[in-house]
């Protein structure tokens, strides 16, 4: 059998980055990275890109051949974990082939959750997670003519943008009353989705999908207590799951994730996960939404190898804050951290500007003067320095009007007096 | 990974002129477009002061790390490099970065940042303050890491001293052919001479009395020059085998003018021994012999000013360095390298002792930086044919209470004590700004070698 000191599963954001901050601290221990595609590496999140023919397949890989010569790391393709044994720190892939750690990394990401919908196993649809899945889905928009999206998540919103560029009709349906749920409030979300009405896309919030079922080169959507809806092409894009098929009797805890503690170890000794494969804890210790996006991805990632290498200038992994930077139809919509809770309470304070018909919206959220959040539509500012302000709880006092009047200048000025 | 040119900022020098901006602006811009300035000043209306929000060309950058398409990449320039022919204008590279340092451009249609506009950034060059300057250290800090390093791994010191990074670093810059003397003190101690007949470095080391070094050193010299071989002659010592005990060799051989490198890496007192007082230590400064009790506060008597008595000597080269300013150094020790083929060389190396001084090990170098901020430590330097020049603006130092607050030496001083030591810094201060007013280059030679003076002489 095969052993390595280190082996990290998943050559994406997270694994990536471990395997260089393994490598930063540990020069000589022998790390392999295992990977079940026959490619290199691409990130899930350019792959909208390669739907909207952007960026061809090609141009995307994260990183060439020679940059895992150059760290000293054995990059093996098409090497499926199938099983882990955790307890004799075994490993053993898809070709029935075993190989032994010393110290291992879950980074295996997420794949689509499919969601129980009558039908749909009967139906050809679409899913949005691989190269192999943009190509499907950028031949298929050629000539879709009618496209139904299920959810109105980023991945959905882009997709159904790309969609429409390429000259389909396209209907989002989502289930929550507004588009990008978890990300932005209605009034931002209203905006957003008015552009989209602009653009000839249909959006159908707080609508769920009854039953779908095939018809003539394509099939037929039936909305709850609705009328039915024929469609060319399906995408279902209703969040995801972590990818943990192989972790069954590993004697790794998987709840809505792998379960970490703050140096990403999970509950099997010698076994580390990072990125979207993670329960990821959030950072305000509540129940907003955090983690499945690629910045988090990567600190984990850093974390998890510092960690695994024993690097004493690890640091215990904060939790995540909920960050997105999405571009839509040549617009800008930017949101860092939580909004307030409907009931929140005095130490809550909320500053809006730009309503209905003004040219941008912007919400700065605040709790005992600390930020919490921001959110802007056609509004700039550093998501990066928000997301520090907010992990530093940086006591904003007098400035939080300055930000709201100018949120990136003043963020600036703000962080510059921090660093030194 | 290697470490880079970088950019840096005075928010204590900066007006908030907006030059910076504008020579950016005028750099980047091109006919279709004008662009957006890759560096931003912008004031912190609650401090007052103004900050900056520029690329830091990061050695391990983040907009890289979380870039999904490979579109940025740190060089071996040390530019973080955009590539636009890969960039999917996601912005995730600006959720990135805490600098504020890469950015939309709307009206370039995609994310801009610095790229130092190949090694000459125009912002730096349109700042008539000194609030942004160019700093190029990390590159020479490399071109010291290819240099052989002469001594054995693994030397003894104390936990942060920063000696070893003195030594390593001189005798990477002198080389091998060189003979080096250790007088008594850390710098044998932390192994340099070696131990069980094994030798501490690559070059041939003695360890003479503490008094006898610079005599030694004449002796050696001069014999290997007979014998027609040209070495560098190298001493590192410390303040009391240079100053003190050692002071009568050392000042003979300087007024000789013998062709001799001398480094003193300056500890303020015998550390290696315990702490004991020595003539560099500091006026009321706590030391095995300096106690603080009932009545005792600490030393009674000021420092003496060393390098400045060695420039009295008329060396071919004097200066003072510090470990918080590797660049000056480097350069300074390059200076005195080359005038120690000529003559007595003299560098003066403040060394902040974190056994001694009290102080946690971690704060080393930023003990030695806020001596230099304070003026408490003023780096200069002297060529016989040009005089003294100052290293550093002194104008605006940080208050001397900002050093000796870092002390544990200092702890128990009390007002009037510590009013003593700012007026003698004001004091030394004030003796050198005058020194390097004094225009030399006009006048040529503010101090003159004997011998060179009848050069002068026989020119004139
Ligand atoms: C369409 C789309 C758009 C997105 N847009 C954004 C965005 O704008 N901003 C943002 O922050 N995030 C975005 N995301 C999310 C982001 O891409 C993920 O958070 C990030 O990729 C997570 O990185 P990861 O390394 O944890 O997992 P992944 O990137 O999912 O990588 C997992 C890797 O593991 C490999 N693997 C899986 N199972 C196995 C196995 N059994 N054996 C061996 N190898 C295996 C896979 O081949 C893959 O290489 C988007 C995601 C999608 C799908």
């Amino acid at each position: 059998m095969e052993q390595f000191d280190y082996v990290v599963l998943g050559a994406s954001h997270a694994g990536l980055e471990a395997l260089r901050a393994i490598r930063a601290h540990d020069s000589d221990g022998s790390i392999a990275v295992l990977d079940r595609e026959a490619r290199l590496p691409v990130s899930p999140t350019v792959l909208p890109y390669v739907v909207s023919g952007k960026r061809r397949q090609d141009r995307i890989a994260l990183r060439e051949r020679g940059w895992f010569d150059d760290l000293r790391v054995d990059y093996r393709q098409q090497a499926h974990a199938a099983a882990l044994d955790s307890a004799h720190s075994r490993l053993r892939l898809a070709d029935g082939s075993e190989i032994g750690y010393g110290k291992l990394l879950l980074a295996t990401g997420a794949a689509p959750a499919v969601p129980p919908i009558a039908g749909l196993s009967d139906v050809r649809f679409h899913v949005l997670r691989t190269l192999d899945d943009a190509l499907a889905l950028r031949e298929a928009g050629r000539s879709a003519g009618r496209a139904v999206v299920l959810g109105a998540g980023l991945v959905g919103m882009h997709a159904a943008e790309n969609l429409a560029r390429a000259g389909a009709r396209v209907t989002i349906i989502e289930m929550r009353d507004q588009v990008l749920p978890g990300y932005f409030d209605a009034t931002a979300a209203a905006r957003i989705q008015a552009a989209f009405h602009d653009n000839g896309v249909e959006v159908l919030t707080g609508r769920r999908v009854a039953s779908v079922a095939p018809r003539a080169g394509g099939c037929t959507v039936q909305l709850d207590g609705g009328e039915p809806c024929d469609a060319n092409l399906l995408l279902v894009a209703a969040g995801v799951r972590p990818e943990v098929s192989y972790l069954a009797g590993s004697g790794v805890t998987v709840e809505r994730g792998v379960v970490v503690d703050a140096f990403m170890r999970s509950t099997a000794a010698n076994v580390w996960a990072a990125g979207d494969v993670v329960q990821t804890p959030s950072f305000f210790g509540d129940a907003t939404p955090a983690g499945g996006i690629l910045p988090d991805a990567v600190e984990q990632g850093r974390t998890a190898g510092m960690s695994m290498a024993g690097d004493p200038g690890v640091r215990a992994y904060p939790g995540g804050v909920s960050l997105n930077t999405y571009g839509f139809f040549g617009r800008r919509a930017l949101s860092v951290g939580r909004d307030a809770p409907q009931q929140g309470g005095a130490d809550w304070e909320v500053l809006v500007r730009g309503g209905e018909g003004s040219d941008a919206y912007l919400k700065i959220v605040l709790r005992d003067g600390r930020l919490q959040g921001v959110f802007g539509v056609d509004v700039l500012f550093d998501p990066g320095i928000m997301w520090e302000l907010i992990l530093r709880r940086v006591e904003l006092g007098a400035r939080a009007k300055a930000l709201l009047e100018n949120p990136q200048d003043a963020a600036r000025a703000l962080m510059s007096g921090l660093w030194r | 990974m290697s470490a880079t040119p970088t950019i840096a900022f005075d928010a204590a020098r900066c007006d908030g002129c907006g030059h910076c901006m504008n020579a950016c602006v005028s750099a980047k811009s091109s006919d279709a477009h004008r662009a957006q300035p890759r560096i931003q000043i912008l004031r912190d209306d609650e401090s007052g002061r103004w900050g900056i929000a520029q690329c830091r060309q990061c050695g391990d950058p983040r907009c890289a790390s979380v870039c999904p398409a490979a579109a940025l990449e740190k060089g071996d320039d040390g530019i973080v490099a955009w590539d636009g022919k890969r960039c999917v204008n996601c912005l995730i590279c600006t959720a990135g970065c805490t600098f504020g340092g890469i950015a939309f451009s709307p009206a370039e249609g995609h994310v801009v940042k610095c790229d130092q506009c190949e090694g000459a950034p125009q912002c730096v060059a349109a700042c008539t303050r000194g609030a942004l300057r160019y700093v190029t250290t990390a590159t020479l800090y490399n071109r010291w890491g290819e240099l052989e390093d002469l001594f054995v791994p693994g030397l003894g010191g104390c936990q942060g001293c920063n000696t070893e990074l003195i030594m390593r670093h001189t005798l990477r810059r002198v080389g091998s052919n060189t003979v080096l003397a250790t007088p008594p003190g850390c710098i044998p101690g932390m192994g340099s001479v070696g131990y069980n007949g094994m030798l501490g470095c690559k070059v041939p080391v003695f360890h003479p009395l503490l008094t006898n070094t610079a005599s030694m050193l004449t002796g050696i010299r001069r014999q290997y020059k007979r014998k027609g071989r040209n070495v560098t002659a190298l001493a590192l010592a410390g303040d009391g085998g240079a100053g003190d005990v050692g002071f009568q060799s050392l000042s003979g051989a300087a007024e000789r003018g013998e062709q001799i490198l001398f480094i003193c890496v300056d500890n303020e007192g015998y550390m290696n021994t315990g702490a004991q007082r020595s003539g560099s230590t500091t006026y009321g400064a706590w030391t095995a012999t300096t106690p603080i009790g009932e009545s005792a506060r600490g030393k009674t008597q000021d420092a003496k000013n060393l390098p400045l008595l060695m420039m009295w000597h008329g060396c071919e080269y004097v200066a003072t360095a510090s470990t918080a300013f590797m660049e000056d150094f480097y350069a300074k020790l390059e200076a005195a390298l080359d005038a120690s083929q000529r003559g007595f060389a003299y560098l003066h190396l403040y060394s902040p002792c974190t056994s001694g001084w009290r102080f946690p090990s971690a704060s080393n170098i930023e003990v030695a930086r806020k001596a230099v901020e304070t003026n408490f430590a003023v780096l200069w330097d002297y060529r016989r044919d040009q005089g003294l020049k100052l290293s550093r603006d002194i104008d605006a130092p940080l208050p001397v209470t900002e050093y000796l607050k870092l002390l544990g030496k200092f702890r128990h001083l009390d007002a009037t004590q510590i009013a003593h030591i700012e007026r003698h810094v004001a004091e030394q201060e004030q003796v050198l700004r005058e020194l390097a007013a004094m225009h030399p280059r006009e006048r040529r030679q503010v101090v003159g070698h004997q011998s060179d003076l009848m050069a002068v002489d026989l020119d004139q």
